[in-house]
């Protein structure tokens, strides 16, 4: 199977983990610095669809991170 | 180029600034103070005659035929132990001499046989040579020698599989022994008996070579100055007539050999002096595992078919080129750009691996090009360029020599890299202190004059933990190096990392019980690593291969900063690369989202440049990693791909994963020596060359980038590099070179790191070690003197989060992969040599409570559990593991060790947590589900057109 989105979630949560430990703000960028640099744009396509989905699994931190809230800030 | 015959100096080269001044038969040397007067009478090209003396060895005195007489000094001293001083005027060829040395030669040869003319050393033996320059011509005493001679002598040994000892003829100059010693650092050979009876002897008196603790480096046969110990290839087929420098293609030490040879046939590789990575050491599988270059499984013709059930069918170069494109081009037509992909190699040269690269991104017109590193040192490149600026090791391999305090994290040296381990032992012997971290009691930990300070036995999956608690130990206890950290680093980061770590929870007590390890021990070990002077930390894949292994390169690049050890000799962060090539393949842009040099497709300035010179427009769009191709091929996303000299099949966790990501694409390219893993599930088999027949560059762990010389021609009709510019022609995008130094040139030319490198340099100057820029126009044998290349050094947060792989009622032991010496890698070449003799089958290391508490013996066959799958190996127990860890080796296709790895991976790089599965172990009579099954896809999908169709 393609990366299934548990898959997705897996990884980008396991990137929260390591980026939490910095202020919010930094956080942030750097969960969305790292997908943006190191994901297939399927990828994350797929992963901004299940954020519009509710992003069921996902680290609060990564959906605050990928959110175009956030991105456009 | 003839066969070269490296000058002997006798003694070591002498490091100091210090000089001294003498006159040696009329001419005056000046030579660093501590130079012996037979290697400064060498450097003036008066060569002493000698045989106990040789200059990988100390000296030693006990041949009596290097005797010289000094103006002022009664008698006649060695020349081999008698230091040059200032003033002194010696002279190396009297009457008197002459005399002394015609005698001591006398007495040598009353006790060896005379079959020179017969002898495999004959025109290649130094006791020849020296008999000849002290002109000997008779023998008072006779030829019928007591001790070492006819009937007296004991049998030959010719058990090791690559040399013989012929006691016989042996001369007891001790040379072996103390290259044993010296060199190699194992201690196994010794002097049996004394006075006349001395023999040498591998062990005790009931040991052969191949019983003893030899690990077959073949020092000793390279010290030998008789036929005692040669070569069997020698034996076989005769003296060398020509020489050919290159590089050994195994692991990432990178050793420098001369392939001496007869023809285009290998007599013998034999470690060269000039080398830089190995300074004329040597390992079992470089000096004497090469035969399989010439191996009967190798392909040499290309081959195609329809279906991977079908049988192969032997083609000429350009229908096999046609059919990779034709099907590569209809796949896109049908499904996209993105549809196909490939991944290089690091066994293959850089010129080879650029070319690759760039194939995928100009011929197929994507990123979706990765490498090997991936599953190995993708977490280093990730974490020293965060860290550091560059994504490297620090040091050159002799910086070693000026450590103080060695730390050798999840690397087992003196089998993954025993060059460089021989090199570490070296400094340990002088008494740099040892701290290892590995949950096994590996060799280093206690090994002949060697025993680690501290032995930290972590539970696999907490290096991030043990290594936040000695940072937590360096700041709390104020040894941080403040005015290092106040000019080199970032203060803001520092100060936010200090904080951290200086938590409690960081703290040895706090992680003791999850570490496995006594907080006092961790306590004991930062002390030492901070205060012991220069402290180096070596590391392999038990850092890399884990759910936080970019976080732990971090974390080891924290501490080295935190206590000032970079930018000079004896420090730093150093990975130990797996594969030769490791460090090359991933400086030639084989990630997806980088181009060569470690830049980001998504840099418009950067990518600009290689549009401009590759005249083509490119993605800037990070393409898949190898585990993205996998899946992706798996939901038919992907369908085509292009596998350079890599075994993925065998290499890559979760088997059943990735062989039905391969049977499902619907063009595999393979390039590769052998019908391997992979081929099983390829239409087309473009056949490989062996580093024998290659031309190019590898760039070794220390950023050294060697020459690679072909010793003879393609044994395809094609090289590598040629094969995939036709390829790539073939898709419609024009690649053409007419020499791998123009891919070089090319390189250089948009790679900053290394503008300075050519063929013609490298064959000028042996090797560089990149960056080679205008400011480092020689290289850089230690980086990040004076600044951090990034600027200022960043320290990271590297909190602990432990690994989602847990053990279990279910699944209670935790397995952990690695390697022997003997066998490397997937073991496509080293088990088609007769290094498998010391290494038939791949073993489960289990602790004896572990075992009897299942009931397992030694030898007994065992089932292998993990969420995954199972596979069923033979048990040896084995104190080297603690309670609650198996460990084995993934060497052997049929074992299937990757059946039962998981598919968790680094955050950062997706590189496969190898090092944490949790499995089940239990006594078996029968192969796996999966051992079956492989059995008859070997028999269904490696048929060729030759055999009968079922």
């Amino acid at each position: 199977m393609s990366e299934t989105i548990q898959d997705l979630t897996r990884m980008a949560n396991q990137i929260a983990d390591f980026f939490r430990a910095y202020p919010e703000a930094e956080a942030l960028d750097g969960i969305a610095g790292h997908i943006r640099d190191f994901w297939t744009r399927p990828m994350r396509d797929r992963l901004d669809a299940h954020i519009a989905a509710g992003g069921e699994g996902l680290d609060p931190f990564v959906i605050k991170a990928l959110s175009p809230a956030s991105q456009d800030a | 180029m003839a066969r070269l015959q490296e000058i002997d100096y006798g003694t070591p080269k002498r490091e100091t600034d210090k000089t001294v001044t003498l006159t040696i038969d009329g001419q005056s040397v000046e030579v660093p103070e501590g130079t012996s007067i037979m290697r400064a009478a060498a450097e003036v090209g008066q060569q002493v005659p000698k045989l106990c003396a040789t200059d990988m060895l100390d000296s030693w005195g006990s041949c009596r035929m290097c005797l010289v007489e000094v103006e002022g000094v009664r008698g006649t001293p060695a020349s081999c132990t008698t230091p040059a001083r200032d003033g002194m005027v010696v002279r190396t060829q009297t009457q008197r001499l002459e005399k002394i040395r015609r005698g001591v030669m006398e007495l040598y040869i009353s006790d060896h046989p005379l079959d020179c003319l017969t002898c495999s050393a004959n025109g290649d033996c130094e006791l020849q040579d020296t008999a000849g320059e002290v002109g000997l011509r008779d023998v008072r005493y006779g030829f019928g020698g007591e001790k070492h001679f006819g009937e007296a002598a004991e049998a030959k040994d010719t058990s090791n599989p690559y040399f013989s000892f012929d006691p016989e003829k042996c001369i007891v100059c001790s040379r072996c022994v103390r290259a044993c010693e010296q060199v190699q650092g194992t201690f196994a050979l010794t002097i049996d008996g004394r006075g006349f009876d001395s023999k040498v002897s591998a062990g005790t008196a009931a040991d052969d070579f191949f019983g003893s603790e030899c690990v077959s480096c073949g020092a000793c046969v390279q010290a030998c100055p008789t036929a005692t110990l040669t070569e069997k290839t020698v034996e076989a087929h005769g003296t060398p007539n020509r020489t050919v420098l290159t590089t050994c293609a195994y692991c990432g030490v990178g050793c420098s050999f001369k392939a001496e040879m007869q023809g285009d046939q290998v007599v013998r590789m034999t470690p060269y002096k000039d080398g830089g990575a190995n300074e004329g050491h040597s390992c079992v599988k470089g000096r004497f595992a090469w035969g399989y270059a010439s191996h009967k499984d190798r392909i040499t013709t290309p081959m195609v078919r329809d279906r991977i059930t079908d049988p192969w069918r032997k083609v000429d170069w350009d229908e096999a080129i046609q059919f990779a494109a034709d099907r590569f081009k209809a796949i896109q037509e049908k499904h996209g750009r993105a549809s196909i992909g490939g991944i290089t190699s690091s066994r293959c040269t850089n010129e080879e691996v650029y070319v690759v690269q760039k194939m995928i991104r100009a011929a197929f017109g994507n990123n979706n090009v990765d490498t090997c590193a991936r599953v190995c040192h993708s977490p280093t490149g990730y974490g020293l360029k965060t860290t550091l600026g560059t994504s490297a090791g620090t040091q050159n391999f002799k910086s070693v020599e000026k450590a103080d305090v060695i730390l050798v994290i999840g690397a087992n040296p003196t089998d993954g890299h025993p060059v460089f381990a021989s090199r570490m032992k070296k400094r340990l012997r002088q008494g740099a202190k040892l701290i290892v971290a590995d949950p096994r009691r590996i060799d280093l930990v206690r090994t002949p004059h060697v025993e680690a300070s501290q032995h930290l036995q972590l539970r696999p999956g907490t290096n991030v933990a043990l290594m936040n608690a000695l940072a937590h130990v360096v700041v709390t206890e104020d040894l941080v190096d403040e005015a290092f950290v106040a000019e080199r680093c970032d203060s803001e980061e520092f100060g936010r990392w200090r904080a951290f770590v200086a938590e409690e929870r960081n703290a040895p007590e706090a992680l003791s019980e999850s570490i496995g390890v006594a907080a006092e021990t961790i306590r004991a070990a930062a002390r030492l690593y901070a205060t012991g002077g220069n402290a180096a930390i070596y590391y392999g894949l038990g850092v890399t291969e884990h759910s936080q292994g970019s976080t732990m390169v971090m974390a080891m690049a924290n501490l080295a900063m935190a206590t000032g050890n970079f930018g000079r000799e004896g420090v730093g962060v150093n990975p130990l690369r797996g594969q030769n090539n490791v460090q090359g393949s991933c400086d030639m842009g084989s990630f997806p989202h980088e181009l060569p040099g470690y830049r980001h497709v998504s840099d418009d300035a950067v990518r600009g440049a290689f549009e401009a010179d590759w005249g083509v427009t490119l993605s800037n769009e990070p393409g898949r990693r190898i585990p993205n191709m996998f899946a992706d091929a798996i939901d038919g996303g992907f369908r085509g791909m292009f596998v350079q000299g890599e075994d993925i099949a065998q290499s890559d966790p979760n088997t059943r994963h990735v062989t039905a990501a391969l049977e499902a694409l619907e063009c595999l390219v393979v390039q590769d020596l052998f019908l391997n893993e992979t081929a099983a599930f390829a239409h087309v088999f473009l056949p490989g060359t062996s580093f024998l027949e290659k031309d190019g560059t590898f760039t070794n762990a220390e950023r050294r980038i060697n020459r690679v010389r072909p010793v003879m021609p393609p044994k395809s009709g094609l090289s590598e590099s040629e094969a995939v510019c036709r390829l790539a022609r073939a898709m419609g995008y024009p690649m053409t070179y007419d020499h791998p130094s123009r891919i070089m040139d090319e390189i250089a030319r948009l790679t900053p790191t290394f503008a300075g490198v050519s063929f013609e340099r490298l064959d000028r100057e042996g090797s560089l070690q990149w960056p080679v820029t205008e400011k480092a126009p020689n290289g850089t044998p230690t980086m990040h003197i004076g600044g951090f290349v990034r600027g200022k050094g960043r320290f990271m947060i590297t909190e602990y989060v432990p690994t989602q792989e847990r053990a279990n009622r279910s699944f209670p032991l935790i397995l952990t992969t690695g390697r022997i010496l003997s066998q490397y890698n997937v073991g496509a070449q080293t088990r088609r040599t007769e290094n498998s003799r010391w290494h038939e089958a791949d073993r489960l290391e289990i602790h004896p409570f572990d075992a009897e508490e299942r009931g397992i013996a030694d030898g007994e066959m065992v089932s292998i559990q993990s969420r995954m799958g199972a596979i069923t190996l033979q048990a040896e127990i084995s104190e080297r593991m603690p309670q609650g860890v198996v460990y084995t080796t993934f060497h052997h296709p049929s074992s299937g060790a990757n059946v039962i790895t998981t598919e968790y991976s680094d955050w950062a790089t997706n590189c496969p947590e190898y090092k944490v599965t949790a499995v089940q172990v239990a006594r078996s009579n029968r192969p796996s589900e999966w051992q079956l099954e492989h059995e008859e896809v070997r028999r269904t999908h490696y048929r060729r057109s030759m055999e009968p169709a079922e």
